[in-house]
């Protein structure tokens, strides 16, 4: 492990100023990472030469005097969902296996004009469906916390869908990646390795250029070790955008972050759901959740039970509208225009079927045909629509929440610590789903801005996280929160000795 | 008598026994620079391919951003047809599997559309069928924007896609179905084209299939119910709509005369063969799962201006600049120049008989209307319809037909002459009228010598009818007239010849 790698992308991009420091050693030593913990399967691709050229370009500005900012010359890892110019994007399926974009994802332009070095795309559930990443073209990604990581089948999940993200700033490669969260996926994943995972408010960051998984709901995620790393992250990505029209009009405003000493959350009320206290949560994270609540009750104005009666129905809504947009937005791979085409000429209905057939998973292909049936005609009422009513309820509980009681809901993020890779994968992909996504999904159903943190580890040696909510827009509040208890809990992802070994010597 | 120049395409249909119920569904091509939902150009004719956004291709990750200027030119439209306009309509994902819709679903207004209730009243005149025009008044139910698809084209052995047309802003207009023959129907179409063109939404221009139209048929008996319906799909010019809904009804008399049953089907006009086929139908039974676009925020229009800021799009500053409508435009050519309402909609009908009356008139305002719309369409629109020549453009100038006017005025020509100069700029139009009528000799012959030169040999050449009009049969004297002017060439001056034959007969 190298010493710079504990250091957070301020204090990196201040050695790069001063000299101590440079962005090209950096990316060397995070390409050389990644090349060492290739087994834990992080990366669908590798982008070195981008890498070496941008890391290039940025130690040029810092001799030059001319940074772009405190991104410029940092590692960082994108889900393999967003679009990069030039680099095949896969979202992990045989559909998209040789797709090259001709354009930069909002979110990864602004990072690339901000500076910051693209080290590799990372390894997801295909087109996002799934918890795990566990259904990838490209097999599992690994937990870099995993007890046994030489025995087939004995590894941890990292969670998803946004694995790849997570595990690579979880292991030190980089120092903040970007997922896409759409029910949790990144929120989990973040649990799991142990590492912050941000979901913003619906419309506060474009997804122009992510794939979509469900529009109304996805939005692209932060995955850093520190807090603070994340809001420069955000600082960065957020914002109007014209290329997509539901992106907010109004300017972000930049989000500084006091000093963890001088945090004041006095006047913060704090909410815990009681409906979050739900069958299947492990009696550690259930531990963690009283702790921290404790931990706050001591600083801020109130720490109260309450109740958002329609949290157990929001899993079910989320499935109807999620294989209902699947359905839509999966109509597209038809292999006409780009992606995977069958070798087939006797039609072009022929051509379909077969390209579609042998261009998605079995899981793509469930999602595809449930939410076609609840599209037709004679279910629309009573499947979509009245999954849209329930919806509109499940946002009314947080409306109702947030302008009575409290400003941040306390929550589990998971359920348990990481599952063993053979337990996860005996469930179906929805019965994972229904799980892993329970708690995380609601906020996605409202479009509040949500934040998990690592906590602490379990007695298998596990991370646990907790999640936070707050109200639209409320990022600066809900991020004070957050980095408060950081630096009370004292996590550190990087104190895991099986960052050394896992490596290849 | 005015002679009326248009082509009669009707086939009329008149059945006692039946009703006939026929409604339309116009796709209107909304003129813009850019696509409904990309920055892609519009251009008709451009290679095939070459105006494809990567929105266009559904490329993963691509959004739709829409385009304020075609709202802009739905509201229009909606406006001058009357409609009200909501102010809140969504876009809808409309799903099924063709090769040219690339993401496998058209972006449409199915649940809230951007505007309703409307109505349309255009007059329905067609010479030769119709005496004297009628208006009529067709709800419009609805107007909505969406996407056009891609073209497909094929060949023996493949199929190729073409992306130019992907995405370009349609307004679907829906009418109520209460028209009753193929006349009514293109009156309509007719009548939209002339509102559309002049509000600058649409160039109306079918044979770019900038306007495309689909024509819903039935026939019941007086009494009974609605029978089942046939549509004619992509009608592709003013006169097929015409003989297609003529020909569907009569198609349907026929087969419920003989006892038959219609079938729902989709049909389209062949215009070879002068009749509707029924096409293999792949959307019978097609379930389009419509959803609701979720790319795209809901559309709001300040429909109460004085309100406070709410939509994007303000109805009041929209609709503020509207030009006049022809139904306004044809009402002052007959309450300020006298014309008739058939002259009014013939001259209404083309922009540029409008154009060039206008001109004509205000240049020298005291030529007399009727001689001006007389010129303009007994010859001018003759003429051009004769040669098959689209007025529009025409290399004729408003100066031609004013110098031929005002030649005929001042006596210098007589109006066969006139007509004659007429046809020869057709051919020479780089010329002036000065020229044409200098070198071919065809200024009046004024001359009282020649004149009575030429009379005194028609004298001479037809002693029988000279002795009937000594008998008293005074009329004869036109026909000795006649024969002078024909052999003059039509040039002699008429009152000297009548004049002096009326002297030498004496």
């Amino acid at each position: 492990m190298k010493r710079h790698v504990n250091l957070t992308i301020k204090q990196v991009t201040s050695c790069y100023a001063d000299g101590s420091l440079n962005p090209r050693l950096v990316t060397d030593y995070a390409l050389e990472d990644s090349s060492q913990l290739k087994s834990l399967n992080i990366f669908t691709k590798l982008t070195p030469e981008t890498a070496l050229h941008q890391a290039k370009e940025s130690a040029f500005r810092y001799e030059t005097k001319d940074p772009k900012g405190p991104l410029d010359g940092i590692p960082i890892a994108i889900k393999d969902n967003f679009c990069t110019k030039d680099v095949v994007t896969t979202c992990a399926s045989k559909m998209l296996e040789n797709f090259v974009p001709t354009y930069n994802a909002t979110v990864c332009q602004r990072l690339f004009n901000a500076g910051a070095v693209l080290l590799g795309k990372t390894n997801l559930d295909q087109f996002g469906m799934g918890s795990g990443t566990v259904d990838s073209i490209f097999g599992p990604t690994k937990n870099i916390w995993s007890e046994n990581l030489k025995e087939e089948g004995k590894f941890r999940i990292v969670g998803g869908s946004s694995g790849g993200s997570a595990v690579a700033v979880a292991t030190g490669i980089t120092y903040a990646a970007i997922g896409s969260d759409t029910g949790g996926s990144t929120r989990n994943p973040a649990s799991y390795c142990g590492v912050v995972g941000f979901k913003p408010t619906y419309g506060l960051v474009s997804r122009h250029g992510l794939i979509p998984l469900v529009n109304s709901m996805d939005v692209p995620g932060i995955l850093t070790r520190k807090v603070d790393d994340l809001a420069l992250i955000l600082n960065t990505i957020a914002g109007p955008d014209d290329l997509d029209s539901t992106t907010f009009k109004r300017e972000f405003k930049p989000i500084n972050l006091p000093e963890t000493a001088d945090i004041d959350i006095r006047n913060v009320r704090i909410g815990i759901p009681k409906e979050y206290h739900c069958e299947g949560l492990s009696d550690e994270v259930l531990e963690a959740w009283v702790e921290i609540a404790d931990l706050l009750q001591s600083e801020v104005a109130s720490v109260e039970q309450v109740a958002m009666q329609h949290t157990s129905a929001s899993i079910f809504v989320y499935s109807i509208l999620n294989q209902c947009e699947v359905s839509s937005n999966m109509a597209r791979y038809d292999g006409i225009e780009y992606g995977h085409r069958a070798d087939e000429n006797s039609s072009t209905e022929e051509l379909y079927a077969k390209t579609r057939s042998e261009g998605f998973n079995r899981v793509v292909k469930t999602r595809i045909l449930t939410g076609n049936y609840f599209l037709l005609r004679k279910n629309y009422h009573d499947y979509f629509e009245k999954a849209l009513k329930v919806r509109r309820l499940i946002k009314n509980d947080f409306d109702q929440v947030f302008s009575e009681k409290v400003d941040v809901l306390l929550t589990p993020t998971t359920m348990t610590d990481a599952p063993l890779y053979s337990d996860f994968v005996s469930q179906s992909n929805r019965d994972q789903c229904a799980v892993q996504d329970f708690c995380t999904q609601p906020a996605n159903m409202a479009g509040v801005p949500a934040i998990t943190i690592p906590i602490k580890l379990s007695k298998k040696g596990l991370p646990i996280g907790l999640q936070l909510m707050s109200k639209n827009l409320s990022e600066e509040t809900l991020l004070k929160v957050a980095k408060w208890i950081e630096g009370k809990v004292g996590f550190d992802c990087l104190e895991n000795n099986q960052i050394y070994n896992a490596r290849k010597d | 008598m005015i002679r009326i120049i248009s082509r009669n395409f009707s086939t009329k249909v008149k059945s006692k026994q039946w009703n006939t119920v026929v409604g339309l569904e116009v796709h209107a091509q909304i003129q813009s620079n850019t696509k409904l939902f990309s920055g892609s150009q519009i251009s008709f004719s451009a290679p095939l391919n070459s105006r494809v956004s990567l929105f266009d291709a559904a490329i993963p990750g691509t959004l739709p951003v829409l385009n304020e200027r075609c709202v802009e030119a739905g509201i229009k439209t909606a406006s001058a047809l009357n409609c009200t306009i909501n102010s809140l309509s969504m876009f809808d994902r409309k799903h099924y599997f063709y090769a040219d819709l690339p993401s496998g679903y058209q972006i449409t207004q199915q649940r809230a559309a951007l505007a309703n209730n409307g109505s349309i009243a255009f007059p329905v005149f067609t010479p030769g069928v119709n005496k004297k025009p009628y208006t009529k008044e067709v709800k419009l139910q609805q107007l909505q924007l969406e996407q056009d698809s891609g073209k497909s084209l094929h060949d023996e052995t493949r199929s190729l896609v073409d992306l130019n047309r992907a995405g370009i802003p349609l307004m679907e207009l829906v009418f109520d179905h209460t028209l009753e023959d193929g006349d009514e129907a293109s009156s309509l179409v007719k009548e939209l084209i002339l509102i559309l063109k002049s509000l600058g939404t649409c160039s109306g221009k079918m044979e770019e299939g900038a306007l495309r139209v689909d024509a819903n048929v039935s026939i019941n008996r007086p009494g009974e119910p609605l029978g089942t319906r046939t549509e004619i799909k992509n009608i592709g010019s003013i006169r097929s709509i015409t003989q297609a809904v003529n020909y569907e009804i009569n198609r349907q008399i026929e087969v419920k005369s003989e006892g038959g049953e219609i079938t729902n089907e989709t049909r389209s006009w062949d215009a070879t063969l002068k009749k509707t086929i029924a096409m293999r139908d792949k959307e019978i039974q097609q379930d389009y799962r419509f959803m609701p676009e979720p790319n795209l925020p809901m559309l709001l229009v300040d429909t109460n201006s004085d309100e406070k800021v709410r939509g994007n799009f303000k109805l009041k500053r929209i609709i503020s600049d509207l030009p006049k409508l022809p139904a306004e435009i044809r009402k002052e050519l007959v309450e300020n120049f006298a014309l008739t309402e058939e002259i009014a909609i013939i001259i209404v009908n083309e922009a540029l008989l409008l154009a060039y009356f206008r001109k004509i008139l205000s240049t020298n305002p005291k030529l007399s209307p009727k001689s001006v719309s007389n010129i303009l369409i007994n010859d001018f629109l003759k003429i051009a319809n004769e040669r098959n020549e689209n007025l529009d453009s025409s290399r004729i100038s408003s100066e031609h037909i004013l110098d031929i006017l005002t030649y005929i005025e001042e006596g210098k020509i007589n109006l066969q002459i006139g007509q004659i100069v007429l046809r020869k700029l057709f051919d020479s139009s780089e010329k002036s009228c000065f020229e044409i009528i200098d070198e071919s000799s065809l200024w009046q012959i004024d001359d009282d010598e020649e004149i009575e030169k030429m009379c005194k040999e028609a004298i001479e050449k037809d002693p029988k009818a000279v002795a009937q009009y000594k008998k008293g049969k005074k009329k004869v004297l036109f026909a000795i007239a006649g024969n002078v002017f024909n052999t003059s060439n039509q040039k002699a001056n008429m009152r000297k010849v009548v004049k002096k034959l009326e002297e030498l007969l004496e």
